[in-house]
């Protein structure tokens, strides 16, 4: 096929960069409501009848929301098979971690209502609980792991080998850097939550309590994504190719020399235009934090623009690195040679020019034909209700 | 034995594997027989098969989690537990997972929310729309999964690039079409479908038994023996179908299937029965059926069929010929950017044979120092364990074969002789329900078993595959999945038993106040107001 000739190598790199970017802020956008939603379970909600009120919030939406990250991880593996087999396999007991709670989620929402009984709905709420903050927490970790170079270098052939042993690695992974982030990813998904609850749940006690928790939680998101910003500025160091990269090179992270020290942030001198995305972040989440004080039904947008500019912006201030290495930054991995080659780019490009857009005007249709309240009646009406 | 980590992570994969094909089969299966069931209701507007639908429905969404929630461990562990694989063939084997993702996992999971959500806010028409598009997206989504399998089995449409030390996509549309993909798609799902419907009969079998739910039951076992039947004929065509593909590139795989130890004259025999034994190389107590293999394995009466000491012979060659390919890549890699076109056209003469080089990673960290002895014990290592694939491929086969007669019987009964059943039928109906599952495994066991020493046929070991992580940390998460996973099962399995036992009751309750609440809206507009 000469088809993928039609679009330039580097090109097709930048545009998967981009696109890796849009389904991770995607699954954060969506299946982020739900975790906040199920991280904040027990505290918005007492009895019964308003647990399952607030469950079936996200009832219908959950499980095609969770599809983002499906679909991320597949992507990854498509796209930037290095950056998958090295970031998958480094951070192997905290993706256990991760993928315990995506397990346990969707069990939850659907068997917790199955059964009658205190004990046995308890026990599968406060799983709900665990199963929306503990992914909420290790993404944030591993943001901040990845910012600050990750303990892993690369063969000869290409094989990673990583610096430490098993739970020593895990614990390696709680600095306090990275908790910091992790407290950020942690507050964000928890005001997106409760923006969430403002929109499908009736004013009440339960809108009352996600309005406050959700606002404190905005509040600590913000300090604290101001905190980390400082953070990099003044105690951590970035990483830079050491000469310009190769947009057409071949996807070899050894042929490319990259180098530590410096700051992260000298990005913004070189780009000033990307300032744009924390100006959102901090834009976004104090919005959200206001609106959720005034009780706003719509703070969810303000939410959803504060998550996309947090995100994006250490995504663009890391650009064209996407996983540094902390013991031999040569193997560190970059837009320029991480990628799949030529070909598989351009397949997956044309598959996803086709079906993204068909699965938005879906996905779309759905939420609108769920539109409205979530009401007490709905969820004891309907048999198959959680 | 060693607790070695190639080991250690081949067991965690095969676990997870098998345990996630426990769910998959009946949600493939049961989505279409619960929109066939739909459609019936769409067309003829009868509350009962309203009620079918929501009652298998329940039981399907009870079902459809776990295969859900366990299918993401499947995604993740290429990379956690598999990365130099992942690292490897990444650039083709990614593609399908991402696609499947995009075009059948999004739509499943999407409107499966609206199926339960749905039946107050959709049309009738819509409604039935939504179930097949669930159905739909999880049928389409087994057909990614198994390119991407079909391709570790018969890797077509790829090269290796020194450059990039990996195997990289030249032809997408022979991924696509690749014949072994094809021919286990059609033979997957129909499996599904034969699972959902001895499910189906088995549950409904026991209703009749017990005298309960006599519409439900009789109704559900004439669309289940029907579907069931077609299926379960479709599973044997094309699972032959298979085997031939097998026997024109997995010829190790099918040589360890029969336990073929010599190559014999054409057409071989079939070996009914016997006891492999691969130190004596040799089947004890073997039963022949003349000329049969020969037939399925190359449908022709001339053709040999390569033995398990002919293929070793064989392998033994392409090692050889694979050190040169492994020297050439040295030279190109050392060769830092001063490549010349010899050094190139060098390494493409073997490159065919690389993969067999490095099936010596194992006696030495450079092949090309291998000794003859560790030559020979590598050529060895490509015979796959016969014993268990024999045997779970006979256990396969004679239960496909099983299921076929109790369709056509069940089929008979409903079609000809007024859906009447005797209790003797009706009991092994029950007792057959676990038996698609031990098929199905058995399938999967033969062909990801019987394709060792590969991860990927040919190109790349399995030993070579996986992940420099530490014993402790395997050993964990192994450790991890089976507490969780034997919790779930049982939580799921005491759930299933509820609500089987429960019956379709409360779908009854709802389903008559439902017609009575939309009577005016069914009947159409214009029509008068029926109180």
């Amino acid at each position: 096929m000469i088809l993928h000739e039609l679009i330039d190598y580097g090109t097709l790199r930048v545009i998967w960069w981009v696109l890796l970017g849009v389904l991770l802020i995607g699954f954060a956008l969506t299946d982020g409501f739900d975790m906040g939603v199920g991280a904040l379970l027990p505290f918005v909600s007492r009895t019964d009848p308003e647990r399952r009120l607030v469950i079936n919030t996200v009832g219908p939406v959950w499980e095609g929301n969770q599809v983002w990250f499906i679909l991320g991880g597949g992507a990854i593996f498509a796209a930037w098979p290095p950056l998958y087999a090295v970031s998958f396999s480094g951070f192997y007991l905290a993706m256990f971690l991760i993928l315990a709670a995506l397990i346990v989620r969707p069990v939850a929402f659907k068997y917790r209502s199955k059964r009658d009984g205190k004990v046995w709905r308890e026990r599968w709420d406060w799983a709900l609980c665990a199963a929306g903050a503990v992914p909420a927490l290790v993404f944030g970790v591993a943001v901040g792991n990845v910012l600050r170079g990750v303990p892993f270098r690369l063969t000869d052939t290409l094989m990673p080998l990583y610096e430490g042993w098993g739970f020593l690695k895990l614990l390696a992974l709680l600095n306090p850097f990275a908790l910091l982030c992790g407290a950020v990813s942690l507050g964000m998904l928890l005001a997106h939550g409760a923006g969430w609850l403002m929109l499908k749940a009736e004013p009440g006690p339960i809108t009352e309590r996600a309005r406050r928790i959700g606002s404190v939680a905005g509040t600590v998101a913000i300090a604290g994504y101001a905190l980390a910003g400082l953070w990099l500025l003044v105690l951590t160091d970035g990483y830079h190719l050491a000469a310009p990269g190769v947009p057409d090179g071949p996807s070899n992270p050894l042929l490319s020399e990259v180098v530590k020290g410096g700051t992260w942030l000298s990005a913004y001198a070189a780009r000033p235009w990307i300032v744009i995305a924390p100006i959102m972040g901090f834009a976004g989440m104090g919005l959200s934090v206001l609106g959720l004080r005034r009780g706003w039904e719509f703070v969810i947008l303000a939410s959803k623009i504060g998550i996309l500019g947090m995100i994006a912006s250490v995504g663009l201030t890391m650009f064209p690195i996407i996983l540094p290495s902390s013991i031999a930054p040569d193997s560190s991995l970059t837009v320029w040679d991480a990628s799949s080659s030529h070909q598989t780019l351009f397949i997956m490009l044309v598959a996803t020019v086709i079906f993204l857009p068909i699965i938005l005007a879906y996905t779309a249709w759905v939420y609108r034909v769920l539109w409205g309240k979530v009401t007490e009646s709905d969820v004891t009406d309907n048999a198959n209700s959680y | 034995m060693d607790l070695d980590i190639v080991e250690l992570s081949r067991l965690q994969f095969a676990m997870t594997a098998l345990y996630h094909f426990l769910f998959v089969p009946l949600t493939l299966g049961l989505s279409i027989l619960v929109a066939i069931m739909e459609t019936v209701y769409v067309m003829t507007n009868r509350p009962i098969w309203r009620q079918m639908t929501k009652f298998w429905g329940t039981l399907f969404g009870i079902n459809f989690v776990l295969g859900v929630a366990t299918g993401i461990t499947m995604e993740f562990q290429f990379g956690m537990n598999w990365s130099y694989y992942s690292h490897y063939v990444g650039d083709i084997f990614g593609a399908p997972l991402a696609i499947e993702g995009l075009m059948a996992f999004f739509l499943e999971a999407t409107f499966v929310g609206l199926f339960f959500f749905g039946w107050d806010k959709l049309s009738k028409v819509a409604h039935c729309v939504v179930t097949w598009l669930v159905a739909i997206g999880s049928n389409f989504s087994a057909l990614w999964i198994l390119i991407a399998n079909g391709w570790m089995q018969n890797p077509v449409g790829a090269t290796f690039n020194p450059m990039t030390m990996r195997m990289e996509m030249d032809d997408f549309a022979a991924v696509l079409f690749n014949p072994v993909a094809q021919a286990k798609f059609v033979h997957t799902v129909s499996a599904g479908y034969v699972t959902a419907s001895v499910f189906v009969l088995g549950v409904s079998a026991w209703y009749l038994l017990k005298g309960r739910h006599q519409d439900l039951a009789r109704r559900s076992i004439t669309v289940a023996a029907s579907f069931g039947l077609a299926s379960a004929l479709s599973v044997v065509v094309l699972g032959d179908e298979s085997g031939y593909d097998a026997g024109l590139n997995q010829k190790m795989k099918m040589a360890a299937i029969e336990a073929m130890w010599e190559t014999e004259p054409a057409p071989a025999s079939f070996t009914l029965f016997g006891i492999p034994d691969r130190e004596a190389r040799e089947t004890h107590y073997a039963f022949h059926i003349p000329y049969v293999m020969g037939l399925i394995g190359t449908r022709s009466l001339n053709t040999e069929i390569p033995g398990i000491e002919d293929l070793v012979a064989e392998a033994e060659g392409r090692i050889r010929n694979g050190l040169n390919a492994y020297d050439a890549l040295m030279e190109i890699r050392g060769a830092g950017n001063d490549v010349t076109p010899q050094m190139v056209s060098r390494f493409e003469e073997s490159s065919a044979d690389l993969g067999y080089a490095f099936l010596l990673l194992r006696y030495t960290d450079d092949p090309r120092t291998a000794t003859e002895a560790q030559i020979l014990q590598a050529a060895d290592d490509t015979v796959p364990h016969v014993f268990p694939i024999f045997w779970a491929f006979r256990i396969m086969v004679g239960l496909g074969f099983a299921f076929i007669g109790i369709m056509a019987y069940f089929f008979v009964r409903s079609s000809f002789r007024g859906m009447t059943y005797p209790r003797w039928a009706l009991r092994a109906a029950v007792i057959v329900i676990p038996a698609p599952w031990i098929a199905a495994e058995m399938g999967w066991i033969v062909a990801e078993y019987g394709r060792q020493p590969w991860t990927v046929d040919g190109i790349l070991p399995t030993a070579l595959s996986v992940s420099h992580l530490g014993v402790g940390e395997v050993l964990f998460t192994i450790a991890g999945f089976v507490v969780f996973y034997t919790v779930l099962f049982i939580i799921e399995m005491g759930l299933m038993l509820k609500y089987i036992r429960k019956g379709p009751v409360q779908d009854a309750e709802e389903t008559e106040t439902w017609m009575r609440r939309h009577e005016t809206r069914l009947a159409g507009p214009g029509a008068a107001p029926a109180e």
